[in-house]
């Protein structure tokens, strides 16, 4: 529950996405003013000295406005976290009340700046550019609220990004000072770089009760599972640097290590790693002629060669990322970021986000002593294995029915026949499909508001239950929705004119729809065709070696389908069919084929259908028109699905005697094909 | 922003500047007036004006340097073995990797247990599992991780099973090593009252593998938390889950059931005590008894006699077909038998159970199978599960029908899924990620030695939205020696070579006589390879690093098929990758008379086999064939030079839980045998058809089910016989078989 929040939230924070026009002007113009009130003196000008009992209001809107607090210097200091702590012993789940969308809310404590009783700051850098950009995207959030008695989950202002640049114990008390502290509990406090010389801690030194802790370089012996998060080291590199997106393929390196601060013996390693792999790898360090300062934090030597960083990522397919002195490295932010491979060797640590994210999909985890193994190990990933891991994104269709069941023949299908007023035809559809053995009910969707169904007594007497449902608008998508009187999963979609079908035919059909659950399986089939003179899709309902549709004038699918087609179908195609009064079985394989990325099954040889796709424009003979519009309807679904799901498939389902010489009386299914 | 705009903001903030000068309260309307001009919102954290002045949070080169590389990482990995251990262990600090290296480096020992000793119906299969299992070593030496011969599952002194003096006996084992590479399985620890997770005597830096597992205690990526499974579970197989069908809408007649014991004392009596509260008697049905335990009308309360009548009036089995959701809360213990039960009864368990380390949480995704529930939020359960949508009980309750038969299933597949997983830690490289773990067909199937990459699984192609490769590979598996050039292997390779997917053929020479020189071969379009079976059948299906393509054509050296047949059958392939596709089919049948399962080859209206004489299948099977099927059945396919593709039929359906395809109308794919003179071929012989009756036998009960299932369809091309003319048909040839 807690980890959704700051899943949800890192997104934006970790990748500020701030318009860069924006910021370079706002930039220039707040150096001008500022530097300005300095050289001037004006500084002391600046409400830096109001007493935190002042009213703040919103429209003084710098970070220096804000009140400052002073820690007494008997201030109570939190306890160590505890290590033992998870959500049912150290979270008030009582104040996260239960809400339909399960939302939880996040309160931020207004910005206050902290200083001792001396006035000294607690932080040297007090509010960082990263932590309020976190905070800003908090706020933008869902999940904020700035009701604190509504609040689950409570986040201080105080930045406790870097420990480096806090004063241990102050902040631990300015902690204990927020009003809502109360032990810690359901407070969340982000650090990224945790610990301090000279053994650096794994976790935030802080003292800091029971709060939760999202922190960057937690080790297997700090991280409280299901308790702290695992976040990464952020990069300012990322903003600053823009890299082109790099398509998968072979790289010039094939590893790269560009960590300035390796341990020796790991150096040592490496470069014997280079002597016998020669090119293969490149060994980057600090450029020693360099000054400090910016320019050798984006430069990187080999033999006084220099490369630019962090750009010679991406000319590598793995790049190294060693654990140093602290077990989380920004370098893996930049690593990834450039799309290159990370090979992490740090053993104990906590990959961010590890609870959700599956690591071994995206990088090459080693083991610390396998250093020197490391090139056999990379060399044994096929090369298909390492684009997939550089695209770090995974496109993949999942089927909601997705369990291989194939299930029990009773209580057998339903059959849903749409009619509008072919009354004797209706009625030889019925008696015909009446026949198939495992029928469980017959419902009619009686799409036709001008004129009442036939009596009762008029109707052909059926073994199974008969049902007439009237429709209250002449919509072609009534045939298609979820109704309640549908109590088997299998639903036969049949029109009123198809009475070609024979019941041996329709039971196998029925049989062959339960080894493919998921799937349309129906009669006639139809295919998409690229026009390459017009550049666009085409229908095709010719004699073609090639299906990529079932008709669903006469089709077996599941029940779930109905409710998907009812209210998931996306974009406007619902209406679209509705309208245009056609095409409603085309959208049903588009959506079909698109969330279970299969192709329907088509079942028994061709008839002559009485031109099934003419039904919806009642009665009149094959049309072009007709056909033309059934092209259009797959480029308009096509546009609206963003892809092409239908798939091309050149098979049919046959029982498995047909045709075969075998005496007819011993086959399952004998009457097959007949006209 | 124009530009013309710019200069005149600059050139007013330079006035600004000039009047700041004299009068410095003017700044703050200033920056009011900035604030304005951006016409943002005013958001709730505000939108400094000074953000873009806001330091970084750590300095570049800072971040770079990271504390610096730290200490020498020899002394560091010395140092933590001292610190860490014991509670703290951990694989890096508790565990010798040095046991796990060379070829066949994961081996597991049992000690011997010793005279006289009893070791309870639980822990002989655990140790049966494990002795039977692809690890197992009889040689301490090179064995990696150590079993107990000594039973550790029930650890409660008050039970009859309880062992004592474990610390004494355990130090008279030489190859203790305080703990070492060893695994403990535990079932039951500690005993009234507070059921702690004290074992009773000293684990030292031993694994636990252990039911009822207390986050606070678990050793997280050290110690296993196992399911707590009844002395009734099945040693293999298992039955299969109750989820027959995906009904939709997918609620049942009761939204939420539980029926056990109400505690009114003592550990787990707090959320034992309130589930009582949210039975309504309609669709949430919550009994408990306090009809437990030796002295229950001792404690008994006003509630119990109302309680024990409801209770009374419904049926656990009932409940458990009926309901969509399962309570699942803990009882003394944080496990419970209950947990399996709703798993396998496709009853979304809703736990209640705060603290308990889930059962092999390294590696299943729980979150999408059940639903955590909170002990202290008892009330609030019944709404959320009535939030809960149609899709995601479908999805939910599809997965605990996966879980439970890729993972729970069997005593088998439990020990195994532990084994697996220290496998997949001593080898860390070279181990399966979470989705292989959690997809279909589950972990215990996916060999990472095969490889790492999922787009090399047969399973996966449609999850990663790719299809198989376009070409394959045809392995002939050639028995008898080559004496004419009119045999009937010279046109196969003929027919084969034809195909323009056909990228290289096989032979696998695996007659008395040695293979002719290259010479005699016809010349052929695809490269062919000449590799020697050593005259074993199983020699058919081991993995071949010749073989290339993903696709498999496996063929007798005698098959009788066509170009056209043998493109239309891996154009289906590729459609059904995980399966066998092919032409001969056979069945098999239940014999009720016999009691036993029967085996046909007549033509029937079904099949479940697809012989491997003439059918495609995925590469990996070849990997599992060797390296997942015991020794046993491959030697029983080798001694009897019979059945292996039977064995393979089970082998793929055992995966796929589906049938194989057929395809097309070919079903004899062999000339009629010449009746006079030449020798008679072996599948002609009568004995061979009774061996091939046992063989389906055999493998039944290593299976431990029958996974074999039958089909009515097969696939023809679409225009198959069809009345059009054959000008428009691609697959004319097939009609004139």
């Amino acid at each position: 529950m807690c980890a959704s929040v700051k899943y949800g939230s890192r997104g934006p924070a970790l990748i500020p996405r701030m318009k860069t026009k924006y910021r370079i002007y706002y930039i220039t113009l707040f150096s001008v003013v500022l530097l300005g009130l300095i050289a001037t003196g004006m500084f002391q000008f600046w409400p830096h000295s109001i007493e935190s009992s002042a009213e703040w209001s919103l429209d003084r809107r710098s970070v220096h406005d804000a009140p400052l607090v002073r820690i007494p210097m008997s201030s109570p200091i939190p306890e160590r976290g505890d290590l033992s702590c998870r959500m049912h012993t150290c979270f008030d789940v009582y104040r996260c009340g239960y809400n339909p969308k399960n939302k939880i809310k996040v309160y931020i404590y207004p910005l206050q700046r902290f200083v001792d009783e001396v006035g000294v700051p607690i932080s040297s850098t007090g509010l960082s550019r990263e932590y309020n950009d976190l905070l800003s995207a908090i706020s933008d959030s869902d999940f904020y609220t700035d009701d604190v008695s509504r609040a689950c989950l409570f986040i201080p202002s105080i930045d406790v990004l870097n420990q480096n640049s806090l004063r241990i114990r102050e902040t631990a008390q300015a902690l204990a000072m927020l009003p809502r502290w109360d032990k810690g509990m359901n407070h969340l406090l982000f650090n990224m770089l945790p610990g301090g010389p000279p053994d650096y801690n794994t976790a935030l030194d802080v003292p800091r009760d029971r709060a939760l802790l999202a922190g960057g370089g937690f080790s297997t012996w700090t991280y409280r599972q299901g308790y702290d998060v695992s976040i990464p080291v952020y990069s300012p590199l990322s903003v600053e640097v823009d890299l082109p997106e790099r398509q998968p393929g072979p790289r010039r390196y094939f590893i790269l290590s560009s960590q300035t601060a390796i341990h020796r013996e790991y150096r040592v390693e490496l470069e014997r790693l280079k002597e016998e792999n020669g090119e293969a790898l490149l060994l980057l360090d600090k450029c020693s002629n360099l000054s400090q300062g910016l320019a050798s934090v984006r430069k990187r030597c080999y033999k006084g060669q220099v490369y630019d960083y962090p750009q010679i990522l991406q000319e590598s397919s793995f790049c190294v990322v060693l654990r140093g002195a602290r077990l989380g490295q920004a370098t893996l932010s930049d690593v990834l970021q450039a799309g290159c491979v990370p090979v992490i060797m740090a053993d104990s640590y906590i990959l961010p986000f590890s609870e959700v994210l599956d690591w071994k999909r995206a990088s090459v985890v080693i083991p610390e002593e396998k250093l020197p193994e490391m090139y056999t190990i990379l060399k044994s990933i096929p090369h298909r294995q390492v684009e997939e891991m550089q695209r770090q994104k995974w496109t993949s269709v999942n089927s909601p029915l997705f369990l291989p069941l194939i299930p029990p023949r009773s209580p057998g299908f339903t059959a849903v026949v749409l009619t509008y007023d072919r009354i004797e035809s209706l009625f030889r559809v019925i008696t015909e499909i009446s026949k198939v053995p495992s029928l469980a009910k017959l419902l009619v969707v009686w799409n036709n508001q001008n004129k009442s169904p036939p009596e009762e007594s008029l109707w052909p007497k059926v073994a199974v239950p008969l049902k007439v449902l009237r429709t209250k608008e002449n919509k072609l998508s009534n045939r298609f929705f979820p109704f309640d009187e549908i109590e088997t999963e299998a639903v036969l979609a049949i029109d009123d004119d198809i009475i070609m079908l024979t019941s041996d035919e329709l039971q196998f059909g029925y049989e062959v729809w339960r080894e493919f659950p998921d799937r349309l399986v129906g009669y006639p089939g139809r295919l998409h065709l690229w026009d390459h003179e017009m550049g666009k899709w085409k229908y095709e309902s010719e004699w073609t070696n090639e299906v990529s549709m079932v008709l669903t004038g006469a089709a077996f699918y599941h029940k779930y389908f109905n409710y998907l087609y009812t209210y998931k179908m996306p974009g406007d195609i619902k209406n679209w069919v509705d309208a245009h009064m056609n095409c409603e079985d085309i959208a049903m394989n588009f959506l079909v084929a698109n969330i279970t990325g299969k192709a329907p099954i088509k079942v028994t040889p061709r008839k002559k259908f009485k031109c099934p796709e003419c039904t919806a424009i009642d009665g009149l003979s094959l049309d072009q028109t007709h056909m033309v519009e059934r092209s259009e309807c797959i480029n308009k679904f096509a546009s609206v699905f963003a892809t092409m799901p239908l798939k091309v498939v050149e098979h049919r389902a046959d029982p498995v005697l047909y045709k075969d010489d075998f005496p007819e009386k011993l086959k399952s299914f004998p009457n097959i094909g007949s006209l | 922003m124009q530009a013309r705009k710019k200069y005149v903001l600059l050139g007013l903030c330079t006035c600004c500047w000039l009047l700041l000068y004299y009068w410095g309260g003017l700044q703050e309307r200033l920056l009011g007036l900035l604030t304005h001009r951006r016409g943002e919102v005013v958001r709730p954290w505000p939108n400094w004006l000074d953000r873009d002045l806001l330091p970084g949070y750590a300095d570049q080169a800072e971040l770079q340097n990271a504390g610096g590389p730290g200490d020498s990482p020899r002394q560091r990995r010395q140092s933590w073995a001292g610190i860490y251990k014991d509670s703290r262990c951990r694989m890096d600090t508790c565990f010798d990797f040095a046991r796990c290296q060379g070829q066949s480096s994961f081996r597991v020992y049992i000690y011997p247990p010793e005279k006289g000793e009893r070791v309870s119906e639980s822990y002989r299969k655990i140790l049966t599992s494990v002795v039977e299992s692809r690890y197992f070593t009889s040689d301490p030496r090179e064995a990696c991780l150590f079993v107990l011969g000594i039973d550790t599952l029930d650890r409660d002194q008050l039970s009859t099973q309880f062992v004592p003096n474990m610390d004494e006996r355990i130090r008279g084992y030489p190859l203790w090593n305080d703990g070492r590479n060893h695994v403990i399985f535990n079932l039951y620890s500690g005993t009234w009252p507070n059921y702690t997770e004290d074992l009773g005597f000293n684990v030292g830096q031993a694994i636990l593998a252990k039911a009822s597992l207390n986050t606070e205690h678990f050793r997280p990526g050290f110690d296993i938390s196992i399911p707590l499974f009844s002395k009734e579970h099945p040693q293999k197989g298992g039955e299969r889950g109750w989820l027959v069908r995906n009904t939709v809408p997918p609620r049942r007649k009761y939204l939420l059931m539980f029926k056990g014991k109400r505690y009114l004392t003592g550990i787990g009596s707090d959320t034992r005590n309130a589930l009582h509260h949210i039975h309504n008697g309609k669709d949430i049905v919550s009994l408990t008894t306090c009809r437990h335990g030796k002295d229950w009308e001792k404690h008994k309360d006003a509630r119990c006699d109302h309680d024990n009548q409801e209770y009374e009036r419904f049926d656990y089995q009932e409940l458990l077909h009926n309901s969509t959701f399962c309570l699942v809360p803990r009882g003394r213990r944080l496990g419970s038998f209950r947990f399996l039960e709703s798993l396998q009864a496709a009853c979304i368990p809703v736990l209640l159970s705060n603290g308990w380390e889930l059962p092999f949480s390294d590696v299943i995704q729980w979150n999408q199978a059940v639903i955590e529930g909170d002990e202290r939020l008892l009330l609030q359960v019944p709404s959320t599960v009535r939030a809960v949508g149609t899709d995601r009980v479908l999805a939910l309750r599809q997965r605990t029908q996966m879980l439970w038969e890729a993972y729970f299933s069997s005593v088998d597949k439990i020990v195994l899924t532990t084994l697996e997983i220290i496998k997949d830690r001593v080898n860390s490289h070279i181990s399966r990620n979470k989705f292989m773990w959690n997809a279909l067909p589950g972990g215990l199937l996916v060999l990472p030695e095969y490889s790492t990459h999922l787009a090399h699984y047969p399973f996966y192609y449609l999850n990663l939205g790719i299809s198989p490769g376009q070409e394959f590979t045809a392995v002939i598996h050639a028995t008898s020696p080559l004496v004419s050039q009119s045999q009937p292997i010279m046109k196969l390779l003929q027919v084969v070579s034809k195909s323009k997917y056909c990228s290289q053929i096989i032979i696998l020479w695996n007659s008395e006589k040695p293979p002719p020189h290259r010479s005699k071969w016809p010349p052929m379009p695809v490269p062919l390879i000449i590799t020697d079976g050593r005259r074993k059948t199983s020699s058919r299906f081991l993995p071949n690093a010749a073989i290339e393509t993903e696709a498999v054509l496996s063929l007798d050296e005698d098959t009788v098929l066509l170009t056209s047949e043998i493109n239309f059958a891996f154009h289906v392939w590729q459609s059904f990758p995980e399966r066998i596709v092919g032409y001969p089919p056979r069945s098999h049948f239940w014999d009720p008379v016999k009691k036993a399962w029967g085996y046909t080859s007549k033509w029937t209206n079904e099949y479940s086999i697809v012989l491997t004489g003439a059918a495609f299948y995925h590469r990996y099977y070849h990997h599992l064939f060797s390296h997942y099927l015991p020794s046993s059945l491959r030697a029983l396919v080798d001694r009897t030079s019979n059945c292996e593709d039977i064995l393979m039929n089970f082998l793929v359906s055992s995966v796929t839980h589906l049938p194989p395809i057929k395809v097309a109308q070919r079903k004899q794919y062999k000339e009629m045998p010449i009746l006079q003179g030449t020798k008679m071929a072996p599948w002609a012989n009568p004995e061979h058809f009774t061996q091939r009756q046992e063989c389906v036998n055999t493998f039944a009960s290593w299976f431990g089910y029958m996974p074999l299932v039958h089909s009515q369809f097969r696939l023809d091309p679409v225009l198959f016989k069809d009345h059009v003319s054959v000008l428009r048909k691609r697959y004319k040839d097939l009609e004139r078989v």
